[in-house]
């Protein structure tokens, strides 16, 4: 297991190296500076541009520019913001604990529906369940999530006034911030009604984020169950005189659950990008919103610490991810 | 750990002011996060929102809901016959803010005001640098070059020298930029090095101070009860921040919030018929247009320009593009503006003069682009639709449209080109309520190739502005921009379009907020009914 978990480590060296350059290039790219921006329609003298150029540095060869980003990065230095003029590394953390609350909310919300979802649709093929069940799944797969947080806003905020609107909990309640997660810093205040109140702002931001993981982890499940169900081992189980539950819960679900286990590590990308709309429109102060803003600020430092970061964060998610199927099925973890 | 202790201050001092009867809490849901809290370096009416307008106060102010300029800190001033000299006096006993972060020890004075001013025009001040030096509208407001020394005379004496006169000067010390912060905030930070919490947590003589910001979600104030203009009727302020327009109405219909700004167009029908909400509207102090090259054939022909101007059908750009959100423009300068001359004709919509014209001019089958911004604007919230529109209008007098649109930064550097082909949609929304500020910037000589999109160098049109901005007895400026304003409509550099309408809905309980004409959204003197 040691052994395989440093030939993982080993090979984000050059990812990080690759995302480091991928982040800097990528922004450069898109047309436009952050000093047009700044001036906006009042327009710019050319001595001026040249000034501010000058004084964030991006007057430089763009490969002097890069050697400087990435000697900062080494040592820990991911820039200052062009727009708050704070450092990038403070923004970021600021911000990600609500994206990494809402996030995992999110997955729980699929993975609790879905896997279920997913066993019974294949253990009852063909039903009226199954039918469904898929339908549904494919209309969540296509969701428009923008269409659909505004749907629910209107129906159980709006209507029903079940849901507050937007926001992380009610302004009725100030209290510092120890973790950046709601949820614990809610009970930690040990105001009364602080976490119910943080509990119900999350409902429908976890809904809207979590819908689309939610179908693909059910349709994912399913196709797998049904694979293993069809195994010779599972005819045995049967045989053998095992309940019926026994033989789904134990011996065909834990096979069924590796491709189950990618997915839900390859939804990490789709929930960060499920994340900039749903945190728009929930006005989630999380680093999707922060990261768009960015972009269209032509924020470079903060657009290319905060992808740096991203990525250093799903990199490790991902050899979570590795290590996790290594324990499932050790047939991986042997392989050279 | 020290915010921590800040925090939990800070919170117990709203729990004690929220267990006091009736503490009146007025929320206002905004639609993005302030860059800072030092307003000079930056631009952005969100930023000015949350800093200047509720934190700090100025020289002088914008009386609220108009752009009457009156007294602030300074109480009254003297200008010299020449008009380049100006003498402030200020104000005695005025406090700042104390906060958990900062105790001051003295009242405001002359320093502060030469501190605020000097570190934006002075590249050797240390405090020049420290939020990367962009001092936007110090440098948009040509201030560098306007202002030749400010001086402490005495501790409530401040003297302006200026290059040249310039009456547009009072206003621009109303405007944000030159709020007026704590010099003896400054040093303190400055011994502690702690440069970077002046655009973080601000200090500052305003109606509000500031208690937390919690980034991208929440900022809070409360009412500074030794404000120099008396203590507000509200005693919290919080600004929930809700970038999504749509999702604010939903919030002000929760009462979750009680004011929100820029409602979609779509949005306006039913906020009007909806019983919990007022909906105030004002003309908003902005000009959508469409600039020709003026420097390009065939658009160096006058006859071109105006004929081109006929082909328009303002009204069917109202309808579609602002949902009747808007008003026909057919001056530079918006109607609520003084000097605004109602006497000019605006071209009439006729495309058979409009072809005669072109034949008049010797332009056969042109073909031409209309660039169409790519962000919305409230004077243009779809340029994309109103380039079509008048593609089609176009088409109606054998003119063939290409319409092109860049990515907003490409847009802008695009724009600024003196070769630049056809013509650009864009709009351009007042600082300080001066004609001057639309007049010259956009049209003056000193903007080509830079904020005078059409490229248009006029001799006439530049005198005149340029006199205008010299004397300041108002009457005579007046008659200067009614002229000015002639030979515009005469010389038609620009298709003017549209001014929009500003719509601000609230809470029925909301007591005497004003629609500031300026475009930002101010809460001193506003009240809450029980």
């Amino acid at each position: 297991m040691f052994g395989f978990i440093l030939r993982r480590l080993g090979l984000l060296i050059p990812t990080f190296i690759g995302v480091s350059l991928v982040a800097f290039f990528f922004i450069r790219l898109l047309p436009g500076d952050p000093v047009l921006l700044l001036a906006g329609e009042r327009g710019i003298s050319p001595e001026r541009y040249a000034e501010l150029m000058h004084r964030f540095g991006f007057d430089l060869p763009l490969w002097k520019q890069f050697i400087y980003y990435f000697t900062d990065l080494l040592h820990g230095d991911f820039g200052t913001s062009i727009s708050t003029k704070k450092p990038i590394f403070t923004e970021f953390f600021t911000l990600f604990p609500a994206t990494l609350e809402l996030s995992i909310c999110a997955v729980i919300f699929a993975v609790v529906l879905g896997v279920p979802a997913g066993v019974i649709a294949a253990v009852k093929r063909n039903s009226w369940f199954d039918h469904t069940a898929m339908a549904t799944a494919l209309v969540g797969y296509s969701m428009p999530i923008f269409w659909w947080a505004l749907l629910l806003i209107i129906v159980f905020s709006g209507m029903l006034g079940w849901t507050p609107v937007s926001g992380r909990i009610s302004l009725l309640f100030f209290f510092p911030k120890v973790t950046g997660f709601m949820l614990i810093d809610s009970l930690l205040s040990g105001k009364a009604g602080a976490f119910q109140s943080a509990v119900s702002h999350l409902i429908l931001p976890t809904i809207v984020l979590g819908t689309i993981p939610l179908a693909v982890i059910a349709r994912q499940t399913r196709s797998a169950m049904l694979e293993v169900l069809g195994e010779d081992y599972i005819r045995t189980a049967k045989a053998k005189g095992l309940s019926p539950f026994r033989v789904v819960a134990v011996h065909a679900l834990r096979n069924a659950l590796i491709p189950v286990i990618t997915t839900i590590g390859l939804q990490i990308g789709v929930l960060m990008a499920g994340a900039i709309l749903t945190e728009t429109i929930f006005s989630w102060p999380g680093i999707g919103k922060w990261m768009v803003d960015s972009i269209f600020r032509r924020d470079y430092p903060a657009v290319q610490g905060g992808l740096v970061l991203i990525a250093l964060i799903v990199m490790g998610v991902n050899l979570v991810v590795d290590m996790l199927y290594g324990l499932v099925n050790p047939k991986i973890r042997h392989q050279r | 750990m020290k915010t921590m202790s800040r925090l939990l201050a800070a919170t117990m001092l709203v729990a004690g002011l929220a267990g006091a009867a009736h503490a009146k809490t007025f929320v206002y849901c905004s639609e993005g996060s302030p860059e800072g809290f030092d307003p000079a370096p930056y631009a952005a009416g969100t930023t000015f929102d949350a800093s200047s307008k509720p934190v700090y106060s100025r020289l002088t102010e914008f009386e609220r809901g108009t752009t009457n300029v009156i007294p602030g800190l300074a109480e009254s001033w003297d200008i010299s016959e020449d008009g380049t000299v100006y003498t402030f006096h200020l104000r005695k006993g005025v406090k700042f803010h104390t906060t958990e972060y900062f105790t001051p020890t003295r009242d405001f004075n002359a320093d502060d005001v030469i501190f605020s001013f000097q570190r934006q025009n002075d590249k050797n001040d240390p405090w020049y640098a420290y939020a990367g030096g962009t001092w936007e509208y110090w440098t948009g407001m040509d201030m560098p070059n306007l202002v030749k020394s400010i001086e402490k005379v005495d501790d409530y004496t401040v003297k302006l020298t200026l290059t040249a006169a310039n009456a547009p000067m009072l206003a621009n010390l109303a405007m944000d930029f030159a709020s007026i912060l704590s010099k003896e905030y400054a040093d303190k930070l400055a011994a502690e090095g702690k440069q970077p919490d002046l655009n973080q947590l601000p200090v500052g003589t305003g109606p509000f101070q500031f208690v937390a910001y919690e980034k991208d979600a929440v900022i809070r104030y409360q009412a500074f009860a030794d404000y120099w203009g008396g203590k507000q009727k509200i005693d919290d302020l919080v600004f929930a921040i809700t970038p999504d327009a749509s999702v604010r109405v939903q919030k002000l219909k929760a009462g979750e919030c009680q004011l929100m700004p820029y409602p979609n167009p779509a949005d306006v029908e039913t906020l009007q018929s909806d019983d919990s909400i007022q909906l105030m509207s004002q003309a908003g102090l902005n000009v959508g247009y469409l600039a020709y090259n003026t420097m390009m054939k065939p658009f160096d022909d006058v006859r071109v320009r105006k004929a081109l101007n006929m082909a328009i059908n303002k009204k069917a750009i109202i309808d579609a593009v602002f949902q009747g959100t808007g008003q026909e423009a057919k001056n530079p300068i918006p109607p609520t503006m003084w000097s605004y001359n109602d006497n000019i004709q605006d071209d009439p919509y006729d495309p058979e003069a409009a072809k005669k014209l072109l034949a008049e001019a010797g332009v056969k089958d042109l073909s031409m682009k209309v660039w169409a911004m790519p962000v919305s604007r409230p004077y243009n919230p779809n340029a994309r639709r109103m380039a079509e529109l008048i593609q089609a209008d176009y088409a109606n007098v054998g003119v063939k449209v290409e319409i092109v649109s860049y990515e907003w930064a490409e847009y802008l550097k695009r724009s600024q080109d003196k070769e630049r082909d056809g013509a650009l949609l864009m709009g351009w929304t007042g600082d300080n309520g001066d004609p001057d500020n639309f007049l010259a910037v956009l049209l003056g000589c000193s903007g080509v190739g830079g904020s005078n999109r059409a490229n248009w160098c006029n001799e006439e049109f530049n005198n005149l502005v340029t006199k205008a901005a010299a004397v300041s007895d108002i009457a005579e400026r007046t008659k200067l921009y009614e002229d000015a304003q002639v030979v515009f409509k005469k010389e038609a550099p620009w298709a003017t379009i549209a001014h929009s309408t500003t719509y601000v809905p609230m809470s029925k309980a909301v007591i005497d907020y004003k629609v500031d004409p300026l475009g930002s959204h101010r809460f001193d003197g506003v009240d809450l009914a029980e």
